[in-house]
Parts: structure tokens; C-alpha cells; sequence
């Protein structure tokens, strides 16, 4: 093997592995909730893998298993030593091999999602580590949260607003976080979910779709942009 | 002398994956071994008397065995070093010196995500052949003394990297388990000072690798085993 075996995590040329998805955010905004409704919904049509980054234990990677929405192979726990936002943006090592290892035993998959253990609003993914990424922020954390901004709710590729069934008891006014969410997102996409409710996540699923065939298409034509703007 | 590549080296900031790994401190607070600064101090003393200085040994003679590829041709077959053999050879003396298999474990999950990161940082054909040589991962301290060789460190440098992350890992993770005054903590590393330069000094010894310390320390054994099979874990290792 050359020396730079693992220089394809640099280069715009995917060399054929699959989509690397971080979905990150704050504790209890429905990450995993996300996570198993998007196998849920995407498992018949593409080809899947998950890491998970839980503070604690194997939790979030157990509650996946059980929900049997993927092959409970396919999903990988790493520890982070007390530090989740480390392990995704300042030494991604971790969660590399894990990665790596996934598309080693199971590839070619069409797409990995890598969760982050609930952190603050600053915790984004290094993009050494996902192609893509998701915020996931709730609507009972206040509707103040998108004007504060930060690094999670403003360079996500896509943000994502769950428990909206939850906004008449929190005193949450939708309008407002949509818009200081635009204000704040220079355009990029903003999705409100109710996961509850519609566990399905058709939009954000169709997102991901979007995503994953811009990347496909970057691989059949490695000219191109890696990764065409989406207008989702 | 290269102060420079070895700062680089011995950073915590190094993404090698390092910051997963809290040495068996993990286990240590919760079976209530270590539980302030002095309990911390006689941990780290303990761990760098002999993890820590066979963890050494074992880094400056991978460095050595680095040193002589780079002295061959590239690409030319594996060096016997005076009849010693290569990678695998050196990296077996590891495993019969890591009593734990949980601990095996974990020195091949961290010797594997830092050459992932060196080779990137550092290419060098000797790193690529102990890739090779070692495809599962080869033990922590193997892969540090040929990153060591490749940053252009000498084995003394190599030596004392090994021994000062034996003992950074598990203060650094003793902060944040016990919320220990971080000043406090620097100031037990600060007083290990002269422990560190004594036990680099001793891992540079030249010796036959069956030769190399062959310290246990078997309460650290028994903390790996444990910690593997408690369900609640914020650390690998």
C-alpha cells in the first residue's frame, strides 16, 4: 500500500465509497430518533451503516438494534471519553476506522451515517469525517435557539427542527425559528418534523436521497463538483 | 536532538484517537482506587514504574527497527536486526508483555489509529511496511517508535513519548471523571518529571528484544478486564 492510502478522505474524487452523513445537535433533540426513522425509511432503497458516538455506553446503538431497523451488525458504538465533539471534529481517528471498517465488511454501502453524542450548539463534524451534515435542535429548547446561531445551526448542510407536535405546550412560535433560522442559514435548508408523529421523515429522507445522488453522480463523473448545492 | 517533532509527538492534540483511552483510570474511579489528586499521583507513579517503562523499551527499539529501513534500500525486503527479526517479531514481544487481553485490545485499536494519522502526517516506507507486516493493527508503543522514527525523532525522544502518554492519558481523564482541579493534576505530571527522564534514560538500554522490561503490573490487568465488562463506559480503555 502507498503512503497515501488515506488520502481519499481529503480528495473530491470519492474513489467509490459511500456518503459519510453526521447528524449532530443537542441532548434529547431526537438524533436517534432520526437516525432510525431515516433506516427505517431509506433501508429498502439503499445500501446502510451506522456509527454512533454516545457519551455513555452503547445506548443509542442498542436502542437501534432493538428497534430492528438495520441489520444490528451494521451499526457501530465508539467511546469518546467524556469528550463527543472531540471525537467528530477534532480527532476523528475513531471514528474513521469505524467508518472504514463498516464498508470493509459490508460494502459497498451507499451511505454512512455517523451520529455524535448530544452536545452543545457549537459541536459541528470535521469535514475529514462527513461529506454532509445535519443539526438537529427541538423546538422545547426555546425559539430563541436559531437566532443564537452557532456553528451547528448555521453551517449544517441541513437543519433539522423535530417535536413540532411539542410547540403549543412549550409556547414555541414556529414562524419565528423558521425565520431567524433563514436569516441566520444564508438560504440552506430548514426541515420541521414531528418524529412522533410522522416517523416516516419523508422530507428530510428525500433530502438525504438528494444528497446521496449527487454524490453517486460525483462518482460517475469525477470532474464535476463533488457535491451540487441542494435546493431541498 | 529534534524538541521540536517530539512536542508534535507527544501533543494530546495528536488525532490519534488517544483521547478515547483513560489508561485504567476509568475503572480505577470506579472502584473507587483513585478518588483525588494523591490516589491520582501513586496510580500514575505505579503505571510509569511498569506499563510505562515497557511501553518505552518497546518504543525505542521499534525506532531502532525504523532506522534501519530507512538506512536499506526502499522498498527492500524486511531487515533481520542482528538476527532479531521484524514487525511481527517485535510486535509479539508486546503481546507476551500485555498480560491483559483487554489491554491487547486496546494498545492494537490505539496502535491502529495512529498509524492511520502518521501516515498522513508523516509518510514514510517504514510505517507502510509495519502496515503491512501488521495488518490487524499493531501494538501502541510499536507504531509510536517508528512514528517516532518518521517524525525524526531519536529513540531516546521515542522512549520518552511513550512514557509520558502512559501517564497523560489517565490524569487527563481523571479531570474529567472526578472533576479534579486541573491545575492540581498538572502539578502530580509535574512531579513525575524526574520519574519520566529516568525511565526513558532506562528504556534506552540496549538490549536483545527477549531482554526488553518485562514489567506487569497485575491490579492494571485486572482494572482492564473489569472495565471491559462494566456496561456503562465512557472510555475504550
Amino acid at each position: 500500500m502507498s503512503a497515501n492510502h488515506d488520502d481519499r478522505h481529503d480528495s473530491p474524487d470519492p474513489h467509490g465509497r459511500a456518503l459519510r452523513l453526521g447528524i449532530g445537535g443537542p441532548v434529547g433533540s431526537g438524533k436517534t430518533a432520526l437516525v432510525a426513522a431515516l433506516c427505517r425509511t431509506l433501508g429498502p432503497v439503499l445500501r446502510l451503516g451506522v456509527v454512533t458516538n454516545d457519551i455513555y455506553t452503547t445506548e443509542d446503538a442498542d436502542f437501534l438494534r432493538r428497534a430492528g431497523v438495520l441489520d444490528p451488525e451494521r451499526i457501530v458504538a465508539i467511546q469518546t471519553g467524556c469528550c463527543p465533539h472531540t471525537a467528530i471534529r477534532d480527532d476523528i481517528a475513531a471514528n474513521l476506522d469505524a467508518v472504514e471498517s463498516l464498508e470493509e465488511r459490508f460494502g459497498p454501502l451507499d451511505l454512512v451515517i455517523v451520529e455524535s453524542g448530544g452536545d452543545n450548539l457549537t459541536a459541528t463534524f470535521s469535514r475529514g469525517l462527513a461529506d454532509q451534515q445535519i443539526f438537529v435542535l427541538d423546538v422545547s429548547g426555546g425559539d430563541k435557539v436559531p437566532r443564537k446561531g452557532g456553528p451547528g445551526v448555521t453551517t449544517a448542510d441541513l437543519l433539522v427542527v423535530n417535536k413540532t407536535d411539542l410547540a403549543k405546550h412549550v409556547g414555541a412560535d414556529l414562524t419565528v425559528m423558521s425565520r431567524d433560522a433563514a436569516a441566520v442559514r444564508e438560504g440552506k435548508p430548514v426541515l420541521f418534523t414531528s418524529i412522533r408523529e410522522v416517523p416516516e421523515v419523508y422530507a428530510v429522507a428525500e433530502w438525504v436521497i438528494g444528497v446521496v445522488e449527487a454524490w453517486a453522480h460525483a462518482k460517475r463523473h469525477p470532474h464535476g463538483r463533488a457535491v451540487p448545492t441542494t435546493n431541498a | 536532538m529534534t524538541s521540536a517533532a517530539l512536542l508534535l509527538l507527544a501533543d494530546s492534540r495528536l488525532p490519534a484517537g488517544g483521547h478515547g483511552h483513560s489508561g485504567g483510570a476509568e475503572q480505577a474511579v470506579r472502584v473507587g482506587a483513585i478518588t483525588g489528586p494523591e490516589d491520582l499521583a501513586r496510580f500514575l507513579q505505579g503505571r510509569l514504574a511498569t506499563t510505562g517503562l515497557v511501553t518505552a523499551a518497546l518504543a525505542a527499539a521499534a525506532r531502532d527497527l525504523a532506522s534501519t529501513h530507512r538506512a536499506g534500500a526502499p522498498g527492500a525486503p524486511e531487515p533481520a536486526l542482528d538476527g532479531r527479526g521484524g514487525w511481527r517479531e517485535l510486535d509479539a514481544e508486546a503481546d507476551a508483555r500485555t498480560a491483559s487481553p483487554a489491554q491487547r485490545g486496546a494498545a492494537r485499536t490505539q496502535g491502529r489509529l495512529l498509524l492511520r494519522s502518521a501516515r498522513r502526517i508523516w509518510p514514510s516506507a517504514a510505517l507502510d511496511a509495519l502496515a503491512a507486516a501488521v495488518p490487524e493493527g499493531a501494538h501502541h508503543p510499536v507504531v509510536l517508535g517508528v512514528v517516532a522514527e518518521a517524525a525524526g525523532c531519536g529513540s531516546r525522544d521515542a522512549a520518552l513519548a511513550a512514557a509520558y502518554t502512559t501517564i497523560t492519558g489517565p490524569a487527563t481523564a481523571a479531570v474529567r471523571l472526578l472533576g479534579l482541579d486541573p491545575v492540581v493534576v498538572h502539578r502530580v505530571l509535574a512531579g513525575l518529571v524526574p520519574d519520566l527522564e529516568g525511565v526513558a534514560d532506562a528504556a534506552c538500554v540496549p538490549l536483545a528484544w527477549e531482554e526488553l522490561p518485562a514489567h506487569a503490573a497485575p491490579v492494571l490487568d485486572l482494572l482492564a478486564e473489569q472495565h471491559l465488562r462494566t456496561e456503562v463506559r465512557l472510555f475504550v480503555s
